[in-house]
């Protein structure tokens, strides 16, 4: 059969599965080394989920509160992935990340101003200053715009120097990747279909660059589009990587939940950093009575002080609403569970009591417009109901923090953006993420860069895997005895979406698995109607069974993790557990059944760690980590007086 | 309001398709994407629709809903009569790939010959400082979400496939326009590249691609006129001199007027107005619903009835009229000889093919 089946072929020196903000910023630089790159994505170019983006992108410029630098960015990162992250990654992304912004200037971005003309910044939840560079609420389709700009500017010197426009970076969008090809342990290539004619493509390459984003869509609530079924995650596994921090995803606390079609759509967190306030079915703010010990010091505990907060930051603490997100969420969640929600299940979000009419079209443009065509609610006059979904995935393939390479069994494979794990911990603060792409996309690009020209001879791709990878690729099309594929995306969706939810339990995780390998063997023998050009159902077909290893990884890790803690919450283990901390879980592939295995954490350097106080690090750190941090202290101190 | 309600959507591919008929169920609050996708689940698993957000944010969803661009995500059902058919079809300027899906290649190809912006030689990443005034300009027109509803929607290349060569579309005016207006842009001729090289002067202001924007950007009186006005070589394009002419009166340009006649609105029948062969009909409500409805199928101006009484006769008499003789015929604003560019031929017959 395989020899009737035409296959395009490419060469390339570093290709680059995902054209969102990590994948064109890694493609950029990768192109910048002299490379000859491909993009490759399964939507149209400069479609992918970055463009969703609303809030900004965090980077201490220090331009709106001059205080603000990158030891307290580094801070509030660590803080709100309760002291998870991986340091050194959380460290880069704080020094890296004005520098990434900068340059988006160069490329031509135009990001809101300040009075003196500088890049504006605004607050966000787990930010202690104002951070967020942004462009009223549309900050990812600058980003992308940008950037997808930035290619069309090298592919025009390219045609001016070659005479074609492809000759150094091309983009190859409505591509679907789905099996990475490896040659011994090293990477040779990956393997896949275009989506519009069903033609199958190979592209022979050395270095492989993974920015596919997240896995959402194996939740039925979530603000995530069709694309985020965990390609990159299930191709890294496969080819012998190994993924961390599974257990751990966000649920944004204010999703719309009004009307049933567009639940899960996402309401960005600068209405409340703008000054919007959550309210229970009884008008009562509610957020006060939801601020844990580890934050008390720096929220406001009257609405008073919190009100005063957005114009005098420096003598107020912050209201209790800017929270980081897996506490907003679980208190929503609380109020909901208690009666007291809103109509449609979700709880209040009102602005327009709060701001003129005038400044909320200004400053939420896109929200304004969103709830007034998808709801027909006008936000300037009435509140917003809104409710947990599922957002953003902290866990992903383990990468080394300064070059972006897979840790495992695999040489050649790179990671960045949503797809990498370790950066965020087990929470993600808002507005990290598009900083984070910068600055690991364009390690991960430039690493790629100098990992191939690193090498003596090109790895090469075998002909019987490409033959089994066709096969794979077209068996939903020739039976026609299976399930159809939506049918098994709604089935997992359920099992997720109930039992490895927000709140989670023992009985119903290990339940959860058991009913993934059911699934598992049901999406085996999916068959799909139709041809191969352009077909959803086929698509969908392929994608399930990336999205099918994914839920496993982290519905074992939940299992696993005897704890709660960001965006993992167990409710037979309600509180933070030091020991844990010092734990990642990692998950690998052996043959095809997911295996879990506990990592220590690496250790934070003494002057990383010296920069927070010692009441705050004894919440989360055990005692043995204390009496480490008093006698490095101690140390300190005599050196002083020597 | 849930219950089933008819659809016929297009189905096919770039050798041909007809439309054929759904009864879906709809639930309230759904918009046309939910319906797509409740078919993709049920009765057409292949059926082909691009989508991303679902929420107005990527444009992937450009397809035309009862013969008009629209977003799917973004029309809501509740907007149509409960017993209203719902007509789903592709976008119709781009050649078709399968079913809802286009091949929009146009517009990349577009988007890769407009010059990137030009960084400004002596300043430093991070010393860019700019006004919050003067970039504003320029970030209406990146709000695009390149839908491309805009560029299906253009006449110029609707209907007249030969014209894609030498025209870049409304999308590509504003990226031009935006670098244009750009604080610190290095590029000083962007309205010159537009003119010569994007087609500019093609554009005759009918509005339809600000009317069909999903983003409410202003493309003709924002970016596409105010650079028509300044670009350089002025005898380049007619209609700058016409378009800031019916400026200054503070009225909508309007050089092709289309569907204002609807109906019983047959030439001869007294509909008002002054007819010119630029297009200002001065009816105003004929502009009104020129401005409302979108320019489907350009046609040839019609000429427009005179304005007469109910006595059939013109309501003037010299003494009341502020001129000294009868109007133009071709209205006020047209004076002799026509540029050749804006010679418009209408076949006699063209009424008879309707
Ligand atoms: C609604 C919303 C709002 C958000 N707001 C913010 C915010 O304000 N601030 C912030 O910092 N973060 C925000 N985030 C998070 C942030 O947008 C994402 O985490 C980030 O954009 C991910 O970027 P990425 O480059 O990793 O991947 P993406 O931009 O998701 O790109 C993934 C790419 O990979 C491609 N791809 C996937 N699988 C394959 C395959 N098998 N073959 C080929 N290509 C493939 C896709 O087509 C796509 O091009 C938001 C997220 C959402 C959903
Ligand atoms: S105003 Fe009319 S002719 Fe000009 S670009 Fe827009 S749609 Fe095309
Ligand atoms: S200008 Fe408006 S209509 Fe045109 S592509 Fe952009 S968003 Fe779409
Ligand atoms: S799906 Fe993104 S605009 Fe409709």
């Amino acid at each position: 059969m395989t020899t009737t089946t035409r296959i395009e072929r490419h060469h390339y020196d570093v290709v680059v599965i995902g054209a969102g903000g990590a994948g064109l910023r890694a493609a950029i630089e990768a192109r910048l080394a002299g490379k000859k790159t491909a993009i490759i994505s399964k939507s149209l170019f400069g479609k992918a989920h970055t463009v969703m983006a609303e809030g900004g992108a965090a980077a201490a410029m220090g331009n709106v509160n001059s205080r603000d630098n990158w030891q307290v960015h580094f801070r509030d990162t660590m803080r709100g992935g309760k002291f998870l992250n991986n340091f050194r990654m959380a460290e880069l992304h704080a020094k890296e990340s004005p520098q990434r912004i900068w340059e988006l200037e160069t490329y031509g971005a135009l990001f809101d101003r300040t009075k003196d003309g500088k890049i504006s910044q605004r607050n966000f939840g787990g930010h202690e200053y104002p951070r967020l560079a942004h462009v009223g609420d549309r900050t990812g389709l600058e980003l992308i715009r940008t950037l997808q700009q930035k290619i069309v500017s090298l592919q025009q010197e390219d045609q001016r120097e070659f005479g074609s426009y492809d000759a150094r970076i091309r983009v190859f969008s409505e591509t679907t990747i789905t099996e990475l090809l490896l040659d011994g342990d090293r990477v040779a290539g990956a393997f896949g279909y275009y989506r519009e004619s069903g033609e199958f493509i190979l592209f022979e390459a050395p270095a492989v660059v993974l920015a596919t984003g997240g896995v959402g869509r194996s939740y039925k609530v979530t603000s995530n589009s069709w694309e985020y079924t965990g390609d990159g995650h299930a191709l890294a596994l496969r080819a012998g990587a190994t993924l961390i921090n599974m257990e751990f995803l966000q649920f944004h606390p204010t999703g719309m939940v009004w009307p049933p079609s567009v639940k899960g759509i996402l309401v960005t967190e600068s209405v409340r950093g703008d000054g919007g306030v959550l309210k229970n079915s009884d008008g009562k703010r509610f957020m006060f009575d939801y601020v844990p010990d580890v934050f008390r010091k720096q929220y406001a505990e009257t609405e008073e002080e919190a009100d005063r907060w957005y114009t005098d930051p420096d003598n107020n603490r912050r209201p209790p609403e800017l929270l980081p997100r897996d506490e907003v969420a679980r208190a929503i969640n609380s109020e909901v569970k208690a009666g007291r929600g809103s109509p449609a299940g979700g709880v209040f979000l009102d602005i327009a009591s709060r701001r003129s009419a005038d400044e909320i079209r200004r400053r939420l443009p896109s929200m304004y417009h969103q709830f007034k065509e998808l709801a027909d609610v006008d936000i300037t006059a009435e509140p917003m109901e809104v409710g947990p979904t599922c957002h953003y995935v902290m866990g992903g393939v383990e990468v080394d923090p300064d070059s972006g390479a897979a840790f495992g069994h695999v040489r050649g494979l790179f990671a960045a953006g949503e797809v990498s794990g370790g950066m965020h911990g087990s929470n993600r603060l808002g507005g990290n993420s598009l900083s984070d792409l910068l600055v690991f996309g364009k390690r991960a690009g430039g690493h790629a860069a100098s990992y191939a020209d690193g090498l003596t001879a090109r790895p090469k791709v075998a002909v019987d895997e490409v033959e089994a990878a066709v096969e794979t690729a077209l068996a939903p099309l020739q039976r026609d005895t299976g399930e159809n594929p939506y049918t098994l995306q709604q089935d997992l969706q359920v099992v997720m979406g109930d039992l490895v939810g927000i709140i989670r339990r023992e009985g119903e995780l290990a339940d959860a698995l058991v009913r993934l390998a059911e699934l598992r063997e049901r999406v085996a023998k999916v068959s799909a109607a139709g041809g191969r050009r352009y077909n959803p159902g086929w698509h969908l077909a392929l994608d399930l069974r990336n999205m099918l290893v994914v839920s496993e990884c982290t519905a074992k890790a939940a299992l696993e993790r005897q704890e709660s803690r960001g965006g993992h919450t167990r409710e037979d283990y309600p509180a933070m557990e030091p020991k844990w901390r010092q734990v990642n879980l990692v998950c690998a592939l052996d043959g095809d059944t997911v295996q879990l295995t506990r990592k220590p954490l690496p250790k934070m350097r003494p002057e990383l760690i010296g920069l927070f106080d010692r009441a705050e690090l004894a919440k989360y750190l055990t005692d043995e980590e204390i009496a480490d941090f008093d006698a490095l202290v101690a140390d300190a101190g005599e050196a002083d007086n020597r | 309001m849930s219950g089933k309600r008819q659809f016929r959507i297009w189905r096919g591919d770039e050798s041909g398709g007809d439309l054929q008929d759904y009864m879906v169920e709809v639930n309230e609050g759904e918009v046309v994407l939910d319906v797509i996708h409740r078919l993709q689940a049920t009765d057409a698993p292949d059926l082909a629709c691009r989508w991303n957000c679902k929420a107005g944010k990527c444009g992937s969803c450009s397809m035309e809903i009862n013969g008009k661009p629209r977003l799917g995500c973004m029309t809501r059902m509740s907007t149509f009569g409960d017993d209203e058919t719902v007509t789903v079809t592709p976008l119709r300027t781009f050649p078709i790939i399968r079913d809802l899906v286009t091949d929009v290649s146009f517009n990349y190809e577009k988007a890769r010959e407009t010059p990137a912006f030009a960084p400004p030689a002596d300043v430093a990443p991070g010393d860019y400082r700019m006004q919050q005034v003067d970039v504003e300009r320029s970030q209406e027109f990146r709000k695009c979400i390149e839908c491309f509803l805009c560029q299906t929607v253009c006449h110029v290349i609707r209907d007249h496939e030969e014209n894609k060569q030498a025209f870049s579309g409304p999308r590509y005016f504003i990226r031009a326009a935006e670098l244009d207006m750009h604080p610190l842009d290095a590029r000083t001729d962007r309205k010159e590249y537009a003119q010569a090289e994007q087609g500019l002067g093609f554009c005759n202001i009918t509005k339809c691609c600000t009317e069909v924007c999903p983003e409410h950007i202003k493309i003709t009186d924002n970016g596409i006129i105010p650079m028509k006005e300044r670009v350089v070589d002025r005898r380049y394009d007619p209609l700058v001199w016409l378009g800031s002419k019916i400026f200054r009166r503070g009225e909508t340009p309007q050089t092709s007027v289309t569907t204002a006649r609807q109906g019983s609105a047959t030439p001869g029948s007294a509909r008002g107005g002054v007819h010119s062969h630029a297009g200002g009909s001065h009816d105003s409500q004929a502009e009104a619903q020129a401005q409302s409805g979108v320019n489907w199928h350009r046609e040839v101006p019609h000429p427009t009835a005179p304005a007469v009484d109910d006595r059939g006769k013109l309501p003037l008499t010299e003494l009341t009229f502020d001129r000294a003789a009868a109007p133009s015929p071709f209205g006020d604003d047209v004076t002799f000889p026509l540029p050749p560019e804006h010679l418009n031929f209408a076949h006699p017959e063209q009424d008879n093919k309707h």
